[in-house]
């Protein structure tokens, strides 16, 4: 292990740890509520990541997985108990990754962002069919014994295992893989690489998590509709936080989730009524969320393309003892 | 099939829409042999490497590689099989270190080594192909010459029974040639079997136990490289009329 | 009889509305398969249209296709500027074909959720509609809407003026260069750039204009609904073949039919997996389009 290595190991368990002291705390119901939605998008933005940082393909999957999730323990939630909903949850994300994946990652980027783009909405729309005119119950009441203290922990293991996968792959013969791959395809094929099924092998697992996360969070809304779950707009989200931080390192998208996360905060509390900025009435919340989305997609476009992560090695080589006179 | 053959092209076109960049093309490639194809600007060549490592499928025809049908299988198959390649442009991996654009070709081929195995072998194969010094050099500040040793211990990394090297003496000062062709020879005493698409008729020369002349995507000659490049058919693909 | 009246039905009503999806269709193949630019925010500007169109009848008690003499060249004006100055730049720095492809699809993701956020500021968060010439027209026994007659019309139209200028001007002759090979292109002295900036106003304005056609008698649009058609359009331009405009016409009819088999004959709640449906039989069997030839 080298010395970088070991540093990173311990920040990570003193963060951890620290994190899971959180519940603990009295009066701490605010702060349990941004912890809360900065490790749920810390697990979807590093699991997404996993997948689109090597291959450049944009995944807008996410409310699939995330929706999937949430309705197989909907479905199932008076059968079995909540741990093998999880796992079974997790293993549909997967599976549907699969699937998705084997139809069009062997084709170029462009196919794959499409295909992914209306997914959430497709499944949304199947689910809604078979609720209303096969099962025919409108919204399901998701009551488990899972508390909120538990919800939150299951969400700090989801976000510590997912950074031990990336952390694994990154060390395995499947992480090798992925960089020559995302370096030149050609070289990979003939060096031997399955590439289309090294690709695939990565999205199920960011299936995964997204699912699992789906699972656990229904527990928390508790009320299961179709409209909530399979919301497009998770999906962009997760691809702007992971996108902002830097997806080229695995902790790169934590700093784009904590910031976006607050910002996207501030808004919900401070829009509720129309109010008046810059001499122009802002109508709702919601349209500024919308707004801020697109400058957030055109800051990292033109300014940050290799996301907060990139500028702080940057700035961090041209701090360096010697590194301040050369650009390479 | 033919005695001792060890990859055999039985009858291979390759159509792209209504160009026909090879034409019914058959050879057989024994073992322990250097195998030239050579032939002027455009005649096909770099498409019938392409045929045989997998990165194009014939329109037509069968490749074999011993008794097993290859050409149907992609690259990755015929690369774990034990051919491997080089590129007529230089085809490395940026962000990679120099050695692990060695390793690369020794992880998921044909050769199956990880970790400080995989290392160590890609450090060894680097000392052979004379770029020892180079491992902790950042790629971009490579000469020309040394990303393509870099690139030929890439697929020696993966010990292939079959080499294909796509002009990979092309540019060579005379010295450097001496040492490339020096190489070569020891490729072949090792055991290899190698194709070479060549322009440097030195090289053919002391290199090619046999040789494939191509012009416009069909096979016009083949013999010892005495013998084809003496041949009025070859003489006259690649000088036009007024030397025939 | 009734399975001969339900077919003729289903066929009618299907190539209408595959006659206005050729239109957006259209946009899009001009933006990816000419200036190369895969445009996300293609169904934002479809939007648009829309709403101008509901503006000039709502507010102004006028035709709908009155705001066409606006629309057009707004669009034009619009998207000639969005290329000059937002892509041109992502164009030029592109290293490679898949760079530019993530920079252009996360660029006008962009310009999209921007472009509904100002929608929804201005037109209100809710569905909009409004009635234009409801009363029904018969064709083979059928009634159908005049509206959508007339649509298919319009369309129609100026699909016919597309393809001409496509096909027999020196401009459209241009604009097929480039679409083959913008490299070769330049090599016989066109202007690329110039050629890819026209190409990608001239596809937003057919797009916006293929907008104000749907909202004639499609109901209940809203402002962050764009991207179900922006769908469409992708899908219809895969199956087409990209850059080529004949296949992108044939594959709008085809999904238009389909989609109205599926809404009469199963459930209109399938509309949206019958798209996906033919998607993914052209991705499994024909990735390269319709009439394209399997690339080497």
């Amino acid at each position: 292990m080298t010395r970088n290595e070991g540093i990173g190991w311990m920040l990570a368990v003193a963060g951890f740890g620290a994190m899971a002291f959180l519940p603990l705390l009295e009066d701490a119901d605010y702060l349990m509520g941004l912890a809360l939605n900065i490790t749920m998008f810390t697990v979807l933005a590093t699991s997404w990541a996993l997948f689109s940082g090597p291959t450049h393909y944009i995944s807008l999957a996410t409310a699939a997985f995330y929706g999937v999730g949430a309705t197989v323990v909907a479905m199932g939630f008076e059968v079995l108990p909540f741990p093998v909903l999880l796992g079974l949850a997790g293993l549909a994300g997967g599976v549907l990754a699969a699937l998705v994946g084997l139809a069009t990652l062997r084709l170029s980027g462009v196919y794959f962002v499409i295909f992914t783009l209306g997914l959430a909405e497709l499944i949304r729309q199947l689910v809604s069919w078979v609720q209303s005119n096969i099962v025919e119950v409108g919204s399901i009441q998701v009551f488990t014994d899972n508390s909120d203290n538990w919800i939150y922990w299951e969400l700090l293991a989801l976000a510590a295992l997912v950074f031990l996968v990336g952390w694994l792959i990154e060390r395995s013969r499947l992480g090798f893989a992925m960089r020559i791959i995302g370096n030149d395809e050609v070289v990979a094929s003939h060096s031997g690489i399955h590439s289309a099924g090294s690709k695939v092998i990565l999205f199920v697992i960011s299936g995964f998590f997204a699912a699992a996360v789906g699972a656990v969070m229904v527990t928390k809304i508790i009320n299961f509709d179709p409209d909530t779950f399979y919301l497009p707009i998770i999906s962009f989200q997760v691809v702007i936080m992971a996108l902002l931080g830097g997806v080229h390192r695995l902790w790169g998208p934590l700093l784009g989730v904590i910031p976006f996360t607050l910002l996207w905060e501030v808004i919900e509390n401070r829009f509720q009524q129309p109010m008046e900025m810059f001499g122009v009435e802002i109508v709702s919340a919601g349209s500024l969320k919308v707004i801020l989305l697109g400058v957030c997609f055109m800051l990292i476009v033109y300014y940050i393309p290799r996301g907060v992560v990139g500028r702080v090695e940057t700035l961090a080589r041209r701090l360096a003892p010697g590194g301040g006179a050369s650009h390479g | 099939m033919a005695e001792n053959a060890l990859l055999e092209v039985q009858g291979v076109s390759k159509h792209f829409g209504g160009l026909v960049a090879v034409d019914q093309i058959s050879f057989t490639l024994r073992h322990n042999e250097v195998l030239g194809l050579i032939g002027p600007n455009g005649s096909g060549k770099t498409t019938m490497i392409n045929l045989i490592s997998g990165a194009l499928r014939p329109t037509m025809g069968d490749i074999f590689m011993g008794d097993r049908l290859i050409s149907e299988r992609p690259a990755r198959f015929i690369a774990r099989l034990g051919i491997a390649r080089t590129f007529q442009l230089v085809r490395l991996l940026p962000s990679l270190s120099v050695l692990e654009n060695v390793m690369a070709g020794a992880v998921f081929g044909h050769k199956r080594l990880w970790g400080r195995e995989a290392r160590k072998y890609a450090a060894r194969l680097l000392e052979r192909v004379g770029m020892g010094h180079a491992i902790g050099m950042p790629l971009l500040a490579l000469t020309y010459i040394d990303q393509k040793r870099v690139e030929l211990a890439r697929a020696l990394a993966a010990d292939p029974d079959i080499l294909l090297l796509d002009e990979w003496l092309a540019g060579l000062n005379a010295t450097e040639l001496k040492l490339g062709i020096d190489l070569v020879q020891t490729l072949r005493q090792e055991g290899r079997a190698i194709i070479v698409v060549e322009h440097v008729m030195d090289a053919i020369r002391s290199l090619c136990d046999r040789c494939i002349v191509m012009n416009s995507g069909a096979m016009i000659a083949e013999g010892s490289p005495g013998q084809v490049l003496a041949d009025p058919a070859v003489i006259h693909a690649y000088l036009g009329d007024s030397h025939a | 009889m009734d399975v001969l009246i339900t077919g003729i039905y289903i066929l009618i009503t299907g190539s209408l509305l595959g006659a206005t999806y050729s239109l957006i269709a259209m946009g899009l193949a001009l933006q990816y398969g000419v200036a190369r630019i895969m445009n996300l925010a293609n169904g934002e500007m479809f939007i648009a249209g829309a709403l101008v169109a509901f503006w000039v009848v709502t507010s102004h008690q006028l035709s709908p296709y009155v705001s066409l003499v606006f629309v057009v060249p707004g669009a034009f004006g619009i998207n000639w500027l969005i290329y000059r100055y937002l892509l041109r730049p992502l164009v030029r720095r592109a290293k490679h074909r898949g760079q530019l492809e993530v920079d252009s699809i996360l660029a006008t993701f962009g310009m999209g959720f921007i472009l509904v956020g100002v929608l929804r500021e201005v037109f209100g968060g809710e569905l909009f509609s409004y009635s234009y010439l409801l009363e029904p027209i018969k064709i083979l026994n059928n009634n159908f809407a005049l509206n959508r007659v007339i649509g298919c019309l319009v369309s129609a139209l100026v699909c016919g003026l597309l393809y001409l200028g496509f096909y027999k001007t020196r401009a459209g002759m241009a604009m097929r260069a480039v679409a083959v090979d913008p490299a070769a292109a330049g090599l016989v002295a066109i202007d690329v750039p110039k050629i890819s900036a026209l190409s990608f106003a001239l596809g937003g304005a057919v797009t916006a204009a293929g907008g104000v056609v749907i909202s004639t008698f499609l109901t209940d649009m809203d402002p962050s609904g764009g991207v179900v058609f922006t769908l469409k359009a992708l899908i219809v331009v895969i199956m087409g073949g990209v850059g080529d405009v004949r296949g992108a016409i044939v594959a709008s009819f085809i999904l238009g039919l389909t989609e109205t088999l599926v809404a009469t004959l199963v459930d209109p709640g399938f509309i949206l997996a019958a798209a996906y449906f033919l998607f993914v039989l052209v991705l499994l069997f024909r990735p390269q389009g319709l009439f394209g030839r399997r690339r080497a």
